[in-house]
This record gives C-alpha cells, structure tokens and sequence, in this order.
C-alpha cells in the first residue's frame, strides 16, 4: 500500500487561532482511514486545507504524489478528491435523481459533452447507487424534502455517483438514526472494498470509526495527538485524556 | 413530445407567422414584444436558471446595436466621416448594400457581444449576489457613458443608420420576422439546452455553487459560456434594433440601462424564473401593462410601473408560473 495523500507539516491559523499547527499524516491508498479529536481540534480545518478551502500558512499537501495545497477546490475535485459536508449540501430544489445525475463525473467528460442529455447508463447508475444507500424509493422527491440523515446518504451517494479515488467524510454519521447508521457503517465497508474507493473519515461516534478504520489519527488543540490501530487509540492515555478534558 | 405538444407548439408557430396580418396596425408593437420576449428569456438564462442576476445585460443590447451600426457602415463608407456631425456629403446604401450590412452586421453584433461577454463575466463572474448586480450595472453604465464620448462612432448625438430601402410596410414586416424569427430560434434552443447536462450544470451552479464546485463542476467554464450566449442572441437583437429604429443615441436608446434593462428583470420575475415559459409569459404581459399604462394613464406610467415593479419584487417573486407550480404541484413543470 502506498500513500494517496500526504500532510507534511501542516499548519493554519485563523487571526490569533492557531487551528492546526505543524500537522503531518498519510491516508494509505486503499484503505479507511480515521479522524478524530475532541470539538474544536482542527479536523474540519484539515479537511478544508486538504480539498483546497483556503490557503494553508506552511506545509505541503500532496494527492497521488503531486501537490495540491495550492490548487483551487474545483482543481481538487478534478483530480478525483471529493468532499462531502459536515451540514450537508444538496441541490435542495431538484429531485434525488436529478442530484445524482448533476453528480456525475465531469472531469472525465470532454466540454461538448455537456450538451448532450444524460443517457440511459447515467440513469441507471443513478438509480442503481440510490438503490445502494437506500434511496431507491424517494428518488422523484425533492431532496431538500428528505430528512437530514437522508440527506446525508443522497450526499453519500452523490459523491460515489463522482467516482473519485479518494472521498473525505465529514462526520457521516451524525444526524442519522442510531438503527441506520449500522446499515451506513456496511455501506462505507463497502464502498471502500467494492467500488476501491479510499475514505479518510472526520468521526465524532467511537464504534463507528473504531468498526472501520485501519489507522485513526487524533488531532488535539490542533495537533497530532497520537496514531494508530483502533486498539492502539483506544489504549493510548492521552486520547482519553484530550476526551476527557484532563489535556 | 406527444401529439398534444406538438400541435400546440405548431399553432403557436403559425400564430407567430400570421400574427401581423391578424393585427396590421400592431406590426411594430408585436416586433418589441418579440424583442421583450428575446431579451427577458436570455436575462433567465443567467437570472433564473444559473442564479446571477446580471442588472447589466443591456451592455449587450446597446453593444450589438453600435456593432450592427458599424459593421454595416464600415462596409460601405468611413464610419468617422459617417458619423461626422458637421457632414454636408450625402452618404447613401444601395438596396444590396443595406441587406447584406444589415445581415453581416446583425450577426457581427451576436459574436461580438459574446466575447465581451467573456471578457466581462471574467471579471464580474468572481461576485456574488448583489454584488453581482451591481457590478454587472456598472459595467452597462460605464460602457454607455464610454460610447457618448466617443466620437468615430457619433458620440452623445448616435448614429442614423439608412431607412429601410422600399415599402414602408414591408419593413415593419421585417422587422418583425426577424425579431420574431430570434425568438422561437431562442425558444427552441433554450428548450433543448436546458434538458441537457449543462442544463443541469447551471441549475446546480444557482442551487449550490459552493457544492458543484467541490464536485469539480468547472463552474466558471460554464458560466461563461451561459452569459456567452445570451449576449448573443441579446447582441442580435440590439443589431435588429438599431436598424428598427433608424437612428438611436448612447444612453436612452441602446444603453437604457433604468428602461429595457430593467424590464427584462421585471418581465422575468412576472412570468417565474428558472422556467422556460416564465419568461415569455411575463415578457407578454409586462408589455400589455406596460403599453396599457403609457396609453391610457399618461404621465402616471412611471408610478404605475414603479408600482408593478414593486408587487411583483415584493409579493409576486415567483411569478406567474411559480403561482400555477404552487397551485397545482403535481404538474410537470414547463
């Protein structure tokens, strides 16, 4: 396995706040790979600076060995790193079909394929990732009707719709039904190992993050607290204590 | 399309066709209502279906004018020596001179209009919102107060372009005919363009620019290419327009950024935006109110169309075809 993204000394600061300072990790091609911290430590922040959001102080990012800390986000997302959001986004006024098709791959398209409609294969893919997320039922209902949870599974599935290498995920669980989120743990599973897409996952929720992750990074006041093998977290006394309060 | 559609929309082809012998004293009022229905449907192109609402799209109109103008004088005579206001020499078209000019210029003013189009939204398309609008306005009034003071192309007092060589009303005839011609070429067009995937690129750009751009969207390709397109068909009928009226002068005539620049927004907003039909429904009925007013309430029109302008901003926003969505929601939006 070899790395697809790599942080190297990372640092960001907004005003006087230091958000992530001298951070540096790698997401291994292929696999699943954690985030976590207590609130306020600077993994949105390391999101952000990964997909391009804003300019970081110091530091370099590469994706796929090139670097990207200094490309725009739509540059990124070309490259076939997509973002989902911690508040979701979806295109609120169009059906669920609609979203995923608006979703598709632009970067493998060439510009005239623009004007031609979506074919009979861009459907059934549509229809076929909602199927996946459990979405199939609601996909001539307009997105901004779904509930929040669903909301994030059509996110979900928009981005797989994008076919990227690597997906980042914001906190994919939070807002959803407790029953659900077993269902969208198998999904994350699966997506990784069927469709070889690598997730880098920001996770609030323990079980879900410890159930999925080969390696977690703890990020604390915005540095790299610790890493490791779920066991390893888990077991290491720092991490409690940055939970807990006592860092 | 079904057989339904398609016996409606050859009706309303044939309309079109026979509507200024139906109507021959409302010949040149049916050719602006041709160009309000041209230039409302390209303002929703950005406006409604991209979610940039440009207060500046006159540019285009007033550029396509000076353009068509030009182009067509240029081919014939020296434009400085034209448009000279102390000039005592008769410049004069023949019949072939006029045509061609006309023709050659009407579409030199389209691909003109769509580069400065490009130009411009470069550098307009990095705001947001209002700021948007107003960049976009300022952009028309700048170039209407650069076009007064210069003076190759008549400066503050215009240009008066040749009258129409023969029947008087033959030429309002085509006039119309190539208004209304623009405007069903527009119509079908945009009909096709928004059930493509660049229809739905825009729409996703006006839903959540943010959210198309981290799905790698090239956002600004296509809003680009969108205003590049209006400004076309925008430039088309400001060439056309300039040959209607014969002569026209920089900031009342081609740059009337509080008049025609204004009611393409009004119309918009009338009929629904981001709809096909909203616009021409609004552009439609803007104009009967609008002629309505100037007839019969003169020397109110302007409160009376300050005061539609304000219902409809403040109480109407989704127009016409918004109201019937709403009412009846099941029905496959237009």
């Amino acid at each position: 396995m070899n790395a697809i993204i790599e942080v190297q000394d990372v640092s960001k600061s907004y005003g006087g706040v230091v958000a992530n300072k001298r951070v540096s990790m790698t997401v291994q091609a292929g696999g699943i790979t954690g985030l976590i911290g207590p609130n306020g430590s600077g993994k949105t922040t390391l999101f952000n600076s990964i997909v391009g959001y804003h300019p970081i102080d110091s530091g370099s990012i590469k994706f796929e060995g090139r670097e990207i800390s200094k490309m725009p986000v739509q540059s990124i997302a070309r490259l076939g790193l997509i973002r989902t959001f911690q508040q979701t986004r979806i295109y609120a006024a169009m059906d669920c079909t609609q979203n995923m098709l608006i979703s598709l791959p632009h970067r493998k398209m060439k510009f005239l394929d623009a004007f031609s409609k979506h074919g009979e294969s861009d459907h059934a893919k549509a229809e076929r990732l909602l199927e996946f997320v459990g979405l199939y039922e609601k996909r001539f209902l307009n997105a901004g009707s779904l509930s929040f949870g669903q909301q994030k599974l059509l996110e979900f599935a928009m981005a797989l719709m994008n076919e990227p290498t690597g997906l980042l995920l914001d906190e994919p669980t939070a807002g959803i039904n407790p029953t659900l989120i077993n269902g969208l743990i198998d999904r994350l599973k699966r997506a990784n190992r069927e469709f070889g897409i690598t997730l880098f996952i920001i996770e609030h929720n323990m079980r879900v993050i410890m159930n999925m992750a080969d390696k977690i990074y703890c990020l604390a006041h915005g540095e790299m607290l610790a890493q490791g093998t779920p066991q390893e977290i888990q077991n290491d006394q720092r991490v409690v204590d940055a939970y807990l309060g006592t860092h | 399309m079904n057989t339904k559609n398609i016996i409606f929309y050859v009706a309303l082809l044939v309309l079109t066709a026979i509507a200024p012998f139906l109507f021959p004293d409302f010949r040149t009022q049916l050719a602006t209502l041709w160009l309000m229905i041209v230039v409302a449907m390209t303002w929703d192109m950005t406006g409604g279906q991209m979610g940039y609402n440009s207060l500046g799209n006159i540019l285009f109109y007033g550029t396509g004018m000076y353009v068509a103008a030009v182009i067509s004088i240029g081919m014939v005579h020296d434009v400085g020596a034209y448009t000279d206001a102390g000039r005592l020499e008769l410049m004069t078209f023949t019949e072939r001179q006029y045509f061609v000019g006309a023709i050659v210029g009407i579409i030199g003013a389209g691909l003109f209009c769509s580069v400065t189009a490009i130009v411009v939204g470069y550098v307009t398309f990095g705001l947001r919102g209002p700021y948007f609008a107003i960049g976009t306005l300022g952009v028309a009034i700048a170039a209407g107060e650069l076009v007064s003071n210069w003076g190759w192309i008549g400066g503050g007092q215009g240009i008066s372009l040749p009258v129409y060589p023969g029947n008087f009303d033959v030429g309002k005839l085509f006039f119309y005919y190539l208004f209304a011609g623009t405007g069903v070429v527009l119509f079908m067009f945009l009909k096709w363009l928004y059930s493509t995937r660049f229809g739905a690129a825009i729409n996703a750009i006006r839903d959540d620019e943010e959210k198309a751009e981290a799905m790698g969207i090239h956002t600004m390709r296509y809003k680009l290419t969108t205003w590049a397109m209006a400004a076309f068909f925008v430039g088309i009928v400001g060439g056309i327009s300039g040959f209607q009226l014969i002569h026209f002068e920089p900031l009342e005539t081609a740059y009337q950024t509080t008049n025609l620049g204004i009611f393409m927004v009004v119309c918009v907003l009338l009929g629904g935006k981001g709809t096909l039909w909203g616009p021409v429904i609004g552009a439609i009925l803007f104009h009967f109110i609008k002629e309505v007013t100037w007839n019969y309430f003169l020397g109110w029109q302007w409160v009376a169309l300050g005061a539609l302008i304000v219902v409809t901003v403040v109480y109407f926003q989704d127009g016409v075809m918004g109201w019937l969505a709403h009412r009846k929601p099941q029905s496959p939006r237009l």
